[in-house]
C-alpha cells in the first residue's frame, strides 16, 4: 500500500517547513521508521520518518522549498504500485507553492482569511445536508489552507459540526466569521457558545504583518541583498515584533559587585566532580529564588487579569547558527547549583544542535539573556510574552569604585530587567532587582 | 550510576502499556516498569485477571445458555450436553496468556524498555525500581517525565475477607474449575453481574446481593429492572436494596444473612464472590515525597492526565473513576501526546462508553435523563425496543431496548443507554456521534444496514424525533 511522505505539524505553530534535505534518493528501499528527510520548521531541524515500507517512488517537494503543514511532500510505495491517483491529487493541490520561486509573496498571503461567508452556507441546517452542500464564497488567495477558522481555502466550504450549524443558525451568526477549536478548525458547539457570549471580533491573534526589517546602511562595500528569512528568523520576528508592539517595556538598570559570587565559584569548582558551575548557573539560581521573593515578577497579562505562576520556569536565551531559541529549565528555584549546572548545560548544548523538543522551549515564565561573553557591559532585551519579565545580564569586569571615600578596584557587571508595565511597576521592579543584587553580593545567604 | 529516559510509565497495564507505545512512537525514550504481581504482568489486570479473560468465559457462557434454552429451537437439538468448566478455564487462560505475550512484541517493535520490579518515585521525581525477588539489586531511572499507571486492585469488607475458597473475588473467579452447587454473588456492579451470568449459564444456583435498588444501579433504572427480569427467568435469585450483614464461614454450607426492608434473610451457599468494586493502587509509591497529591483514594489530575507534581502524569484506574480499560488506555494516549506536545486533545471525561457483558448486554455513553435535566436542557427522550426488531429476533435475543435522551432545542444527542443483544458493538456509534456533535437528524438520516442490531439505533433516533417506523 502507497503511503504519503507528508510535512508534519511538528510544534503547535508551526505552519510552514522548509525542505532541508533528502535523506534517501527515488528508488531506495525503505523501511517503516527509516529517516527519509531533514525539515526545518520554526523553531529547529526535524526528522521525517517514513510512516510505512516500501520505495521512494517519488520525490513531489523538492530540496529548499518551503510548503505548508499538510502537504504530500514524497511518496513511498511497492516498486510496481500505481501512484498516479496519489500523484495527480498533488498537483491539483493549490497549496503546494515553493517560496524560492514565489515572488515577493507578502507574509499577509498566509494570514488566515476573514472572508465573510454568504449566509446560505451558514444557515445550512437540513438534516442531511451537511458540510458537503455548503458552498460557499470563493477564496482567491488560496496559498495556505487556514487552519484557524472553520473556512476552508480550496473550496470556501465552512467545516462546524451539526450542532454547532444549528445553534449558529438560530443566534444569527455566520459561521465563516468564528474560530474553530475542532480538528483542522472545525467549529464546534463551545466555539458558537463563546461567540453568543462575547461578540467579539473574528479570530484570535490579527496577522503578523509585514515585520520591518530595516535595509543595510548603504556602504560601498557590501552589495544590495535580499535573502529570504528561515523559519525561525520568521517565527523571532514575529514574536519579538508582537511584544514590543502591545508590551509596554520599560527598563531598570542596576550594578551589582560580583566579587563574593565569583570567589564562591572559584571554591565550588575546586570541590566539583566532573562538572563546572559558571557564572550564569549562579545568576540562574539566585534570579529564580529573588522571583519566589517577589511573585509579581513572575506572572503574565491575561486579558485583564494578572497570572500569578506557581512554578519558576527560567527561558536561557542560547544564540544559535542563525538565530536564537530559549530552552526552559524548570522549577529552577527547587533546583541546586549542581542541577542547574547540569541541566542547564545539557539544554544549551541541545539548544545549539537544534536537538530540543517543543515542550523544553515553551512555557517559561521569566528569560535571562548573558551577552557578558561577547564583551556587552550593559544591554536591554525583549520580553518573551507572555511573560512579564526578561533579565539582560552583561560582562563582569573591574571597575574603580568608590567606597568610604576611597578608590578601590572591583568587579561589577550591569544587569537590565525589561518590565511589561501592565503587570510589574517600577517599584516593584525595582524590588526585585534590589533583592537580586542583595543576594548576589552575599552569596553565602543562598545557603540558608 | 543512573539511566536517562524521557518517560517512564510505572505499571504494564492497559494505560501504562498503551502510554509508553505511544511515547515511543513520539520519538521519545520510554521504560516501562511492571512487577509481577497479584494481578499484574505485562497487561496488568485487563489482560491477565480482568476484561479478556472475562469475556472469554462469557462466551462459553452465552454459548452453554443457547445451547440449553433455545437449541431446540433454533433447530440444534443438544444430545447429552456437559459443561466442563475447566475446559473454558483452559480456553480463557489461553488468550490471555497470547495477548500478555503480544505486549512483549510490541515493546520491542516500538522500543520501549521493559523493567521488572517495583516502581516508585523519588523527591526528585526520578523512579526508583525496587527488586521483586530477595537479593536483586535497585535500579534508578532518571526520568524526565513519569507516568503513574499503577491501577487498582479487588475490596472487600470486614467479615467479608477473601480466603480464596470459600469467598472469593474476581481473580480466583476466573480460574474456578471445580463449581459449587450454591453462590452467592455480592454486589451487581458489572463485575458481578457478569459472574453471576457466566456461573449460573455453567449450572450453579446463583444469587446476585446488591445494596442500591437495581442491578447496575450506576446504569438508567430501567436498564437493571430489565436485567434483573432476564437473571430470573434464567433462575437466578435477585436481592436488590439489600446489605449483607454477616456471614458464618465455619458452617457447611455457610450462611449469609441478608438485610432489606423486607427484614432479615439467610441465605445458605457454598461460595461467596464478592464483587464490591476495586481500590487505586497509591501505597508505596513516593506520591507524598514527590508532591503528588491524592483524593478520595485517587491521584487528582487534569484533562491532560498532569498531577499536581511538575513532569508527573497519571492515568487509568489509579488517575480516578471510571476504572474502565478503555478510559486508561485513552488517557495513556493523552498522557504520552502531552509530554512529546504533539496536538495532545483533552479527555472528554463525559463521553467515556460503559459497557458490561452480561446477557444480554449493557452499553451506556453520555448524560442520563435526569443528569440532562439538571444540567439545563430541555430533554426529549425516545425508546425503541428489540421486542420486535428483526435482526434481534432472528438472534434470539428480544429483550431489552436502546434510550436516546436528546436536547429539544438543538436536537443534540446528550445521552445513549443501551441493553440488548450486542449492544457493547452498537456503543460506538452513538461514542462517535456525540464526538462529532452529531444530532438526531445526523443519525437519522443514515442509511443503517439491514438487518442489523445498528438498525435500532437509527429507529431510536426515529422515536426521539417522533416519527417512528416500526413502533
Amino acid at each position: 500500500m502507497a503511503t504519503k511522505v507528508v510535512m508534519a505539524q511538528l510544534s503547535p505553530t508551526m505552519e510552514e517547513g522548509k525542505l532541508i534535505e533528502w535523506k534517501i534518493s527515488e528508488g531506495d528501499p525503505v523501511a517503516q521508521g527509516d529517516i527519509v528527510a531533514e525539515i526545518e520548521t520554526d523553531k529547529a531541524n526535524m526528522d521525517v520518518e517514513a510512516m510505512g515500507a516500501g520505495v521512494l517512488r517519488k520525490i513531489v517537494v523538492q530540496e529548499g522549498a518551503t510548503v505548508p503543514v499538510g502537504t504530500l511532500i514524497g511518496i513511498i510505495a511497492e516498486p510496481d504500485e500505481d501512484i498516479e491517483s496519489l500523484l495527480s491529487e498533488a498537483e491539483a493541490e493549490p497549496a503546494v507553492v515553493a517560496t524560492e520561486e514565489r515572488p515577493d509573496a507578502p507574509e499577509e498571503a498566509t494570514a488566515p482569511a476573514e472572508t465573510a461567508v454568504p449566509d446560505e452556507a451558514a444557515t445550512t441546517d437540513e438534516a442531511a445536508a451537511g458540510d458537503e452542500t455548503a458552498e460557499a464564497a470563493e477564496e482567491p488567495s488560496a496559498v495556505v489552507p487556514p487552519l484557524e477558522t472553520g473556512l476552508e481555502a480550496e473550496s470556501g466550504r465552512v467545516r462546524a459540526s451539526p450542532v454547532a450549524r444549528k445553534m449558529a443558525a438560530e443566534k444569527g451568526i455566520e459561521l465563516g466569521t468564528i474560530a474553530g477549536s475542532g480538528p483542522g478548525g472545525r467549529i464546534v458547539k463551545a466555539d458558537v457558545e463563546a461567540a453568543v457570549a462575547a461578540p467579539a471580533p473574528a479570530g484570535r491573534a490579527p496577522s503578523p504583518g509585514a515585520i520591518g526589517v530595516s535595509e543595510p546602511p548603504a556602504e560601498p562595500r557590501l552589495r544590495d541583498e535580499r535573502v529570504e528569512a528561515s523559519q525561525m528568523r520568521k517565527a523571532i520576528a514575529r514574536r519579538l515584533a508582537e511584544s514590543i508592539g502591545p508590551v509596554p517595556h520599560f527598563y531598570l538598570t542596576i550594578e551589582v559587585d560580583m566579587g563574593r559570587a565569583l570567589d564562591m565559584r572559584s571554591e565550588l569548582n575546586a570541590r566539583a566532580d566532573g562538572f563546572k558551575i559558571g557564572v550564569n548557573d549562579i545568576l540562574l539560581k539566585t534570579a529564580a529564588e529573588a522571583l519566589v521573593r517577589h511573585p509579581q515578577v513572575n506572572a503574565s497579562w491575561d486579558e485583564d487579569a494578572i497570572q500569578f505562576h506557581g512554578r519558576v520556569d527560567l527561558g536561557i536565551a542560547v544564540a544559535v547558527d542563525g538565530g536564537l531559541i530559549t530552552p526552559v529549565l524548570r522549577n529552577a528555584d527547587r533546583k541546586g547549583l549542581r542541577r542547574i549546572s547540569l541541566e542547564s548545560a545539557d539544554l544549551i548544548e541541545r539548544a545549539r544542535a537544534r536537538k530540543l523538543l517543543p515542550e523544553e522551549y515553551q512555557g517559561a515564565t521569566f528569560s535571562v539573556s548573558n551577552l557578558g561573553m561577547f564583551g556587552i557591559d550593559e544591554f536591554t532585551a525583549v520580553i518573551n510574552p507572555p511573560e512579564a519579565a526578561i533579565l539582560a545580564v552583561g560582562m563582569t569586569q573591574e571597575k574603580p569604585v568608590v567606597e568610604g571615600g576611597e578608590i578601590t578596584v572591583r568587579r561589577r557587571m550591569r544587569v537590565t530587567m525589561s518590565c511589561d508595565h501592565r503587570v510589574v511597576d517600577g517599584a516593584i521592579g525595582s524590588a526585585y532587582l534590589a533583592t537580586l543584587k542583595e543576594m548576589l553580593e552575599n552569596p553565602l545567604a543562598m545557603v540558608l | 550510576m543512573s539511566e536517562w529516559y524521557n518517560v517512564v510509565v510505572i505499571g504494564a497495564g492497559p494505560g501504562g502499556y498503551v502510554a509508553a507505545i505511544r511515547a515511543a512512537q513520539l520519538g521519545l525514550k520510554t521504560a516501562c516498569v511492571e512487577a509481577n504481581g497479584y494481578e499484574g504482568g505485562l497487561g496488568g489486570t485487563c489482560l491477565n485477571w480482568g476484561c479478556i479473560p472475562a469475556k472469554a468465559l462469557l462466551e462459553s457462557a452465552a454459548l452453554a445458555q443457547t445451547v440449553k434454552s433455545q437449541g431446540a429451537e433454533f433447530g440444534v437439538r443438544p444430545i447429552d450436553v456437559e459443561y466442563d468448566m475447566s475446559a473454558a478455564v483452559d480456553r480463557s487462560r489461553a488468550i490471555s496468556e497470547k495477548l500478555t505475550n503480544g505486549i512483549g512484541y510490541l515493546f520491542k517493535k516500538n522500543g520501549v524498555e521493559s523493567v521488572f520490579g517495583h516502581g516508585r518515585l523519588t523527591a526528585e521525581r526520578d523512579v526508583v525500581v525496587d527488586p521483586t525477588e530477595p537479593g536483586g539489586e535497585a535500579r534508578i531511572l532518571d526520568a524526565r517525565h513519569v507516568i503513574v499507571a499503577t491501577g487498582a486492585v479487588m475490596k472487600t469488607f470486614p467479615g467479608f475477607e477473601l480466603d480464596g475458597e470459600k469467598v472469593i473475588g474476581s481473580r480466583e473467579a476466573l480460574e474456578l474449575r471445580e463449581l459449587p452447587q450454591r453462590m452467592v454473588v455480592v454486589g451487581a456492579g458489572f463485575v458481578g453481574v457478569e459472574f453471576a451470568d457466566v456461573f449460573s449459564a455453567f449450572g450453579v444456583e446463583v444469587t446476585v446481593v446488591e445494596a442500591l435498588d437495581t442491578l447496575v444501579p450506576l446504569e438508567d433504572p430501567e436498564i437493571g429492572k430489565t436485567l434483573a427480569r432476564s437473571f430470573k427467568k434464567r433462575g437466578m435469585e435477585i436481592r436488590t436494596g439489600a446489605m449483607v450483614k454477616a456471614l458464618e464461614r465455619a458452617s457447611s454450607p455457610m450462611v449469609l444473612t441478608v438485610e432489606s426492608s423486607k427484614g432479615e434473610e439467610r441465605i445458605e451457599t457454598d461460595l461467596v464472590l464478592m464483587a464490591v468494586g476495586r481500590q487505586p493502587v497509591t501505597e508505596g509509591l513516593g506520591l507524598e515525597e514527590a508532591g503528588v497529591r491524592v483524593a478520595d483514594g485517587f491521584i487528582l489530575i487534569d484533562e491532560y492526565c498532569r498531577t499536581s507534581a511538575d513532569t508527573v502524569y497519571a492515568v487509568g484506574d489509579v488517575a480516578g473513576q471510571p476504572m474502565l480499560a478503555h478510559k486508561g488506555s485513552h488517557e495513556g494516549i493523552v498522557a504520552a501526546e502531552h509530554i512529546a506536545d504533539a496536538n495532545p486533545h483533552p479527555v472528554r471525561y463525559d463521553n467515556i462508553p460503559s459497557v458490561g457483558y452480561c446477557h444480554p448486554e449493557i452499553a451506556s455513553i453520555g448524560l442520563s435523563e435526569p443528569a440532562a435535566a439538571e444540567a439545563g436542557h430541555e430533554v426529549k427522550v425516545g425508546k425503541f425496543p428489540l421486542g420486535a426488531h428483526g435482526r434481534a429476533l432472528t438472534a434470539g435475543h428480544n429483550e431489552g431496548f436502546i434510550k436516546i435522551v436528546a436536547d429539544a432545542q438543538y436536537g443534540e444527542i446528550l445521552g445513549v443507554h443501551m441493553i440488548g443483544h450486542n449492544v457493547s458493538e452498537l456503543i460506538a456509534e452513538a461514542g462517535v456521534a456525540r464526538m462529532l456533535e452529531a444530532t438526531l437528524d445526523e443519525v437519522a438520516a443514515h442509511a443503517h444496514a439491514h438487518p442489523s442490531m445498528a438498525e435500532a439505533v437509527m429507529e431510536a433516533a426515529f422515536v426521539t424525533l417522533g416519527r417512528a417506523i416500526h413502533i
